[in-house]
């Protein structure tokens, strides 16, 4: 594959690493009892500590750091049985202790890995350096009053665990499928809601550009992009920005960047932290974290099955392509919903590719067009598994069984009702076929001189008339033979 | 002036010889007669009447029922403002009790007022306090002398008999020293004794919560009030809390005595060097071996101090700034400006100087050099006194360099302020349980104080020490 | 020296202190002195020491997570110099 990007005067490659706050599945908050909620009226969601008032301390939550140990587990890594807790030094109108809890030299999750697939059936790993837990901080909004800005100290203290790469990505696509497969772990351990609208997941995206096979060039870092889409798009337009730059024999800036939605591009942020300095050191409010090996061991058991794992188990069991297992695996509602499908029929196991297909196009194309959600489909995996045997057993045609759905998804009766009621079954008698396609020849007799005259094209004519006339229903392999059968006697 | 103790008020409460609001109208009178000390920040005798009232409807009983108790303005107290003797808190009204004022309350005292500090408890004088100085009640006339600090108010508040005790918090010394100087006692118990909750934090890893009181008795009592597991401190220690007041033993035959030789500075006053040798010559009468012992690392504590707790104070600091309560200066042009002219305004001298020196020893390319290094030296310390605890039931030594001095000595060196806690700092870097009793008068007839240091939780024995020494002095 | 006028500014931008001309001397002179100070703990060999940063030997102690809902924002916003809103209010921040 061939991820360059053509400058004006050579080839240059991306080289990307990102971070990702993925925001801890908890009732309550890191350090403090106060909900988590999402969409709560201004600052009722925050405590004394959450507040920082004066003597306020912080308490640890033991599910969230639970959640962290699993998630590490996800990641395939290492997971610490010592970790720290600091203080990361900044003033921001929304940071209200002056310094964010976190973790710096000793994250409660170390090395590990996620692969991600591509259409070609190759596949990358990316490298994970960390995971650790810390606090998030409130919100800024700078646009509810002409000469103020307001803060919101909701989500002050909410936790997030940060998830960072190595720099391994060289593509937008790449970036875009590694989020992507983070957030399907995230779902699958229940860790994080993966919500990216309401923030639940986001990412900063470090990006330099160089010329292949030179060392990386100097970076910068695009904050806060909580889309897919606008990692790509903010990832394309940095480093065309930076090519640009280079080519025309300037440098790079290390800078933080913000990316506009609206216009889509990138601009360093204007109140930048001068000097960074964040004069990271231990929490003396709180004392290093411990994680025994049996507490690791009985996180661990209680780990559901990974994307990876079920992708691998879908490619054995059915003989699936690595891409399409990869598909159906990317989500836990897919997997479930497949899952619930096949099994609904013992037929069904032998036409598992089908019951792919008319999961992720069929279904998910109607699910689209009408904004719903798998998890809310009107069709249910039985009402789907129905539909697929009818069409494996010839019953229906295939095309019939797309009006079918259709029907099912807005009527939400079952397939076997909606045949019945409108007479849908296949037509597979062989007279009555032959009956209709004699009609079909007799009423077009030019048709078929100039077929036989070597026309070859106008077969496809004489099914569509035959197939209006069996409103459809005709068993397309049957009508095909009869009729190429037929007009070759005519010969 | 003839001051009654805790226990005996206790008795003459229960045996209804003095009525509640007899007793804090006696209190009241005093505290009005005392304003030239400048004891309290807060003092609202309306509040008070409001607390005797409500104590007069209340036929609970309650172990310290209508006591008269003064708080360190460092506590947050929802019945009366809390400013950590700091502009920037000015106008802070907590909603909320720390846990130390809760359990005082839950047991019936009343509090008189929010006692004089240095502001944010930095400083050996309480003399770095926005609302001024406290002054030392044992002061001449015409040479007003400090009380010693930080917990200055506190100290002075029980020495002019404004009340029968009093909390303290002791981050390097600032129970102890005042106490020595102001001629009372002083605990400072082990770190993690008593819960932080609710009190404005220095320095995370050294502040302890404590008592002022007239005697050692009192000081029982009241330690026990206060102290216990907290769930909403992580460094709360989950220890059962003996009754120290019940168990007390002032039998001390057949214990040991660490006497540590690093102790013996050049330059202490004579006086003080006489009443440590006094101190040891009583344990020795009562059957208590003495053992000489080494802090090797001694002569370190005060350097180690005054680079871990500005580098904590730098950090905890950082939440006064403006948004969410107390002082926002006029000039905001910026969310920049007013953060730097409310700090710049809000701070006094002493807390800004903490503050910047905390910011450089954190900052990048000076942490290894300064703050871990220091945290390291603490190690050291910390196991100097392991190694001493493995020889000794307890160490004795002198609280403070000097007697009370004149207020406006030292201000201009802080070094030399500093000074002021070479014998408390070493003990609170190592979290052990100290207290300072007084022990003898120095030439001007001003108290000096004598240091008993424990082993960590072992506030029992300290006391019984300290009821050993106090009884064979009076 | 150790402190000089760059340094000195520099900490009191990170620390967020307005510093005027006079204060900026003062403090360096200060800070100077006791950074010398302090200094003699170069003497000490720590070679193979672990920092001490709490002198706690407990475990770090957990909650379970449950969620209270007695917080109130007007609890919470009752001390604040600026509120608008439901909000606390600061000077506009362009970022």
């Amino acid at each position: 594959m061939n991820n360059l990007i053509k400058g004006e005067k050579h080839d240059w490659e991306m080289v990307i690493g990102l971070e990702i706050h993925a925001q801890v599945k908890s009732n309550s908050k890191l350090f403090s009892s106060s909900s988590t909620k999402f969409g709560s009226s201004p600052n009722s969601q925050v405590s004394l500590v959450d507040a920082a008032m004066p003597g306020m301390l912080p308490v640890i939550n033991k599910y969230c750091v639970e959640q962290a140990v699993k998630t590490g587990v996800g990641l395939n890594a290492k997971i610490n049985n010592y970790s720290v807790f600091d203080r990361k030094n900044y003033f921001y109108a929304d940071l209200p202790q002056g310094y964010q809890i976190s973790q710096y030299k000793y994250p409660i999750v170390g090395e590990g890995k996620v692969t991600i697939d591509f259409k070609d059936g190759t596949s990358k790993d990316i490298r994970i350096v960390r995971l650790h837990l810390e606090q998030d901080a409130g919100k800024s909004l700078h646009d509810q009053n002409p000469s103020k800005t307001y803060v919101d100290l909701n989500r002050s203290g909410v936790a997030l665990m940060e998830i960072v790469s190595e720099p391994d990505i060289r593509t937008p696509d790449e970036a875009g499928m590694y989020i992507s497969k983070i957030r399907s772990i995230l779902m699958y351990l229940d860790t994080c809601d993966g919500n990216m609208q309401e923030g639940s997941l986001r990412a900063d995206v470090n990006i330099s550009v160089r010329k292949p096979g030179d060392e990386y060039g100097t970076r910068c870092e695009i904050k806060n992009l909580n889309s897919i889409k606008f990692i790509k798009q903010a990832i394309n337009y940095e480093a065309k920005r930076q090519i640009e730059i280079l080519e025309s024999g300037g440098s790079i800036e290390q800078n933080t960047m913000l990316f506009n939605t609206s216009t889509g591009k990138t601009r360093p942020m204007r109140n930048k932290e001068e000097a960074h300095d964040y004069r990271y050191f231990p929490d003396p409010d709180l004392l290093p974290l411990k994680i025994s090996k049996e507490e690791i061991g009985k996180i661990k058991s209680s780990i559901p099955e990974l994307p990876d794992e079920l992708k691998n188990k879908f490619i054995e069991t059915y003989k699936l392509s690595n891409y399409d297992a990869s598909v159906l695996t990317a989500e836990k509602q897919t997997s479930d919903y497949f899952n619930e499908t096949i099994n609904s029929d013992s037929e069904l196991k032998n036409h598992a590719k089908i019951v792919v297909n008319w999961i992720t196009s069929e279904l998910f194309s109607l699910l689209n067009k009408n904004n719903q959600d798998l998890i809310n489909s009107p069709v249910s995996p039985e009402n789907l598994g129905q539909l697929i045997k009818l069409i494996s057993t010839n019953e229906i045609s295939g095309k019939i069984a797309k009006d079918v759905l259709e029907e099912m998804f807005s009527s939400g009766k079952t397939a076997r009702k909606i045949v019945d009621e409108k007479g849908l079954q296949q037509v597979t008698d062989q007279g009555e076929i032959a009956k209709v396609i004699d009609e079909v020849i007799a009423e077009n007799p030019k048709m078929v001189e100039q077929y036989l005259a070597g026309k070859d094209k106008l077969l496809g004519f004489f099914v569509g008339q035959a197939m209006k006339l069996t409103k459809g229903k005709a068993n397309p392999k049957m009508l095909n033979d009869i009729l190429k059968q037929k007009l070759n006697k005519k010969n | 002036m003839s001051k009654s103790s805790l226990k005996q008020t206790l008795k003459d409460l229960d045996t209804k010889k003095i009525s509640i609001r007899e007793l804090n109208q006696d209190y009241l009178k005093r505290i009005k007669e005392n304003e030239n000390l400048n004891v309290f920040i807060h003092f609202s005798e309306e509040n008070v009447l409001k607390q005797i009232d409500n104590l007069e409807n209340d036929n609970s009983a309650k172990k310290l029922k209508g006591i008269p108790i003064a708080i360190k303005d460092l506590f947050c107290t929802k019945s009366m403002p809390t400013t950590a003797a700091s502009k920037i808190l000015e106008n802070f009204n907590p909603t909320y009790e720390s846990f130390v004022t809760q359990k005082l309350l839950d047991e019936g005292s009343i509090f008189v007022g929010k006692t004089n500090l240095d502001e944010f408890a930095m400083g050996s004088a309480t003399n770095t306090s926005f609302f001024g100085n406290t002054i030392n009640p044992l002061s001449k006339e015409n040479e007003p002398l400090a009380p010693g600090g930080s917990s200055g108010g506190s100290a002075a508040a029980v020495a002019a008999d404004l009340c029968l005790g009093a909390t303290g918090t002791d981050t390097g010394g600032s129970i102890r020293q005042p106490a020595s100087f102001c001629g009372v006692v002083g605990i400072k118990p082990t770190y993690g004794l008593c819960s932080r909750w609710g009190i404005a934090a220095f320095a995370s890893s050294l502040d302890q919560a404590g008592i002022f009181s007239h005697n050692v008795e009192d000081a029982s009592i009241l330690l026990q009030s206060i102290a216990g597991f907290d769930q909403r401190d992580s460094t709360s220690a989950k220890v059962d809390i003996p009754n120290y007041f019940e168990n007390l033993d002032d039998d001390l035959n057949g214990k040991t005595v660490g006497i540590p030789k690093e102790y013996s500075i050049d330059g202490t006053p004579m006086e003080i060097s006489q009443i440590w040798e006094d101190a040891i010559k009583v344990l020795e009468k009562k059957g208590v071996r003495i053992k000489n012992i080494s802090l090797p690392h001694t002569k370190y504590a005060l350097p180690t101090y005054y680079i871990i707790a500005p580098a904590e104070a730098s950090s905890n600091l950082a939440r006064y700034d403006g948004v969410k309560y107390g002082f926002r200066s006029d000039e905001i042009d910026s969310l920049d400006e007013m953060y730097e002219n409310t700090r710049a305004q809000g701070f006094g001298k002493e807390v800004k100087r903490r503050i910047l020196i905390g910011t450089y020893v954190l900052s990048a390319g000076y942490y290894d050099a300064y703050y871990l290094k220091a945290q390291k030296v603490r190690k050291l310390i910390a196991d100097d006194f392991n190694k001493a605890f493995k020889e000794c039931d307890f160490i004795v030594t002198p609280t403070a360099p000097s007697a009370a001095f004149p207020l406006n000595e030292k201000q201009n060196d802080p070094i030399k302020m500093y000074l002021n806690d070479v014998f408390t700092v070493p003990a609170s870097l190592a979290g052990l349980p100290g207290i300072s009793i007084p022990f003898g008068k120095d030439k001007n007839n001003l108290p000096l104080g004598i240091q008993i240091l424990g082993k960590h939780f072992d506030e029992q024995q300290v006391f019984n020490t300290a009821v050993s020494l106090e009884r064979s002095y009076e | 020296m150790k402190i000089d006028k760059n340094t000195i500014n520099k900490i009191a931008r990170l620390s967020r202190i307005k510093l005027d001309d006079k204060e900026s001397e003062d403090y360096i002179k200060d800070l100077n002195s006791i950074l010398d100070w302090v200094e003699q703990l170069n003497e000490v060999n720590t070679e193979n020491v672990e920092p001490l940063s709490n002198i706690s030997s407990s475990i770090l102690p957990k909650r379970e997570d449950v969620s209270n809902d007695t917080n109130s924002s007007e609890e919470i916003l009752e001390n604040a110099p600026d509120k608008l809103e439901g909000f606390f209010a600061v000077p506009k921040v362009v970022e």
